[in-house]
């Protein structure tokens, strides 16, 4: 069971058996998708055609590289758009909850933190709906008391940085708590002795020690963003998100620019996710 | 120093106000109430059961909301089963350097996006794809064959989606197991497998009670895995509620959907706690 204790060599060799394939499982997706990205085929299956660059950079139907497909592109940035704003909205929410739960005492503390937890439980799905519902009554409300129709909260990118706002903040709030919880607040009275307000101790002291928090939080929610399916497709407008523009080409057939496209973003996820084990590995386990 | 009527405190309490009011609390109720209405003439409501009622006397629904609930536990039991012995092995049988570089390599699918994962297995798994035409050329199979569109390529893709999320709890709980019990146990004349019932599988319980909570939420919620590995006949409650929303425009019975299928996750996630003593804010670290 553990290597202090002698076992049969059978045993050994059926786990370790058992834990290449594990991970064979775990990489056989990533892989074929991958290599797929570079086949000179229409299909991305077998056979193997050879290798291609076509669906990257080719310039024309059929063979329409990632790099000229406009539709695609936008949705790029579109997706791109949408993660800024929810990694702003949701550092700066995340921060002030923190400071909130970590040093406050007030009525309701527990109960209020039992439900800054709740959108991790709620399906994806759910908290789309429950959100396109409210906005809907909202517009109506707006309309019957103003005469006044706010677009912004019909289905469309607003809605999309709401609902994703709605649930990382509370990964937000975590990860930024945790590191908040080992700051020595005597340093801040430090710096409150030799003269500085408050404020200024906060965020020439504090802040600073949270910056790996906030940097590795900030990383996780442009990617979890970036990401997001479920509650997006509730709330999307005519402008669509990375992930909804792939999921309807899926549906039709999909070439092999897709494959392209996940190859970029496996290998753009994968450096930000290296970089923010390098930014807190090395200092602190947040 | 009386803290709560200062103005920082409220100015750090408006944030979290805003928040959980207007987009997780209020448009719950939202939800709630909608679901509870029925539309008698246009933009003319009143309140009836009516939405329920069509739930619980429609099979169709009926049977997709229990079989996404059964589909589910079923996801959870595996993904338990099979991330136990890679968890162990990582927590306690590799060390140093070759101990981190495998747990990072289980966070893998996590930095991926869920659909590029899916995809991944449609490329895998359909009637042109790797495996069917790898095993035609091994000779095991003598022609192709469609391994998409059914129950057990919805698991497979579940449980690979879920799995992360199931090893790093345990790798945390049982990395805190001293090796002694273990010896102890062996000394006092205990088998592998006794170890493993009387003091491995009590240690790790809060990982495996954290880890099953969140592998069945998330596979309960799932729209994307059910829909493009099991196709039109995947039959998963999420797509019940996005075709009421958006294909018939449904809201007051996609609402009522929608809060039947909460139900469920919190009931059952509160049944977990409660078995295992422990609480949410635990259960989330």
């Amino acid at each position: 069971m553990i290597p202090s204790l002698p076992q049969p060599r059978a045993y050994r060799v059926t786990y370790k058996v058992y834990v290449t394939l594990f991970f064979v499982y775990l990489i056989a997706p990533l892989l074929v998708v991958a290599v797929f990205a570079f086949n000179d085929s229409l299909f991305p299956s077998l056979p193997w055609n050879g290798f291609t660059l076509d669906w990257f950079i080719g310039r024309e139907q059929p063979r329409l590289g990632i790099f000229y497909d406009d539709p695609l592109l936008k949705s790029i940035s579109t997706s791109a758009w949408v993660a800024v704003w929810v990694t702003l909205l949701s550092l700066l929410v995340g921060t002030c909850n923190a400071f909130l739960f970590e040093r406050e005492q007030f009525p309701f503390r527990n109960l209020l933190y039992m439900l800054m937890l709740t959108p991790l439980v709620i399906p994806g799905v759910i908290l789309g709906i429950s959100i396109l519902i409210f906005s809907n009554s909202l517009v109506n409300g707006i309309e019957e008391l103003f005469g006044y129709e706010m677009e912004t909260l019909r289905p469309g990118l607003a809605l999309v940085v709401a609902g994703q706002f709605a649930f990382i903040t509370t990964i937000a709030t975590l990860v930024i708590s945790a590191r908040l919880r080992k700051f020595d607040a005597s340093l801040e009275e430090a710096a409150m002795n030799l003269g500085a307000s408050k404020l200024t101790a906060v965020f020439t002291i504090t802040i600073p020690y949270l910056s790996p928090a906030l940097l590795g939080a900030g990383i996780v929610a442009f990617l979890m963003s970036f990401e997001n399916f479920n509650t997006t497709l509730m709330l999307v407008g005519s402008d669509a998100p990375l992930t909804i523009t792939m999921f309807d080409r899926l549906r039709e057939g999909s070439t092999p620019a897709l494959n392209a496209v996940s190859l970029l973003l496996m290998a753009a996820s994968g450096t930000l996710a290296l970089f923010s084990i390098l930014v807190q590995g090395g200092k602190d386990d947040v | 120093m009386k803290s709560h009527y200062r103005i920082g405190f409220f100015l750090l309490l408006a944030p979290l106000g805003l928040w959980l009011a207007l987009l997780v609390v209020i448009p719950h109720i939202d939800m709630l109430t909608i679901s509870l209405r029925d539309r008698v003439a246009p933009r003319e409501y009143v309140f009836s059961f009516v939405n329920y009622q069509e739930f619980f006397s429609e099979p169709l629904y009926w049977n997709t909301f229990v079989r996404t609930a059964t589909m589910s536990i079923t996801a959870t039991v595996l993904t338990l089963l099979i991330a136990f012995p890679i968890a162990y092995y990582i927590a306690k049988v590799l060390r140093g350097r070759s101990k981190r570089l495998l747990f990072l390599m289980c966070l893998i699918p996590f930095w991926v996006s869920e659909l590029v994962r899916t995809y991944g297995w449609m490329i895998l798994l359909r009637e042109t794809g790797v495996v069917s035409k790898i095993l035609v050329w091994a000779g095991i199979l003598d022609k192709p064959v469609e391994m998409l569109y059914n129950d057990a390529a919805i698991m497979t893709g579940l449980i690979y989606t879920s799995l992360l999320f199931m090893v790093v709890p345990l790798v945390t709980t049982l990395d805190s197991l001293d090796d002694s019990l273990i010896e102890a146990s062996y000394d006092l004349g205990g088998n592998g497998f006794s170890t493993l019932r009387e003091i491995v599988i009590p240690h790790a319980m809060p990982g495996i009670v954290s880890g099953s909570i969140v592998v069945f939420m998330l596979t309960l919620g799932n729209y994307l895995t059910p829909n493009l590995l099991g196709g039109k006949d995947s039959l998963w409650f999420t797509e019940q509620i996005y075709t009421q929303f958006i294909t018939r425009f449904n809201w007051e019975l996609g609402a009522a959907f929608g809060f039947l299928l909460l139900l469920l996750s919190s009931v059952i996630v509160f049944g977990g706690l409660k078995l295992s003593r422990q609480t949410l804010s635990e259960a989330l670290k």
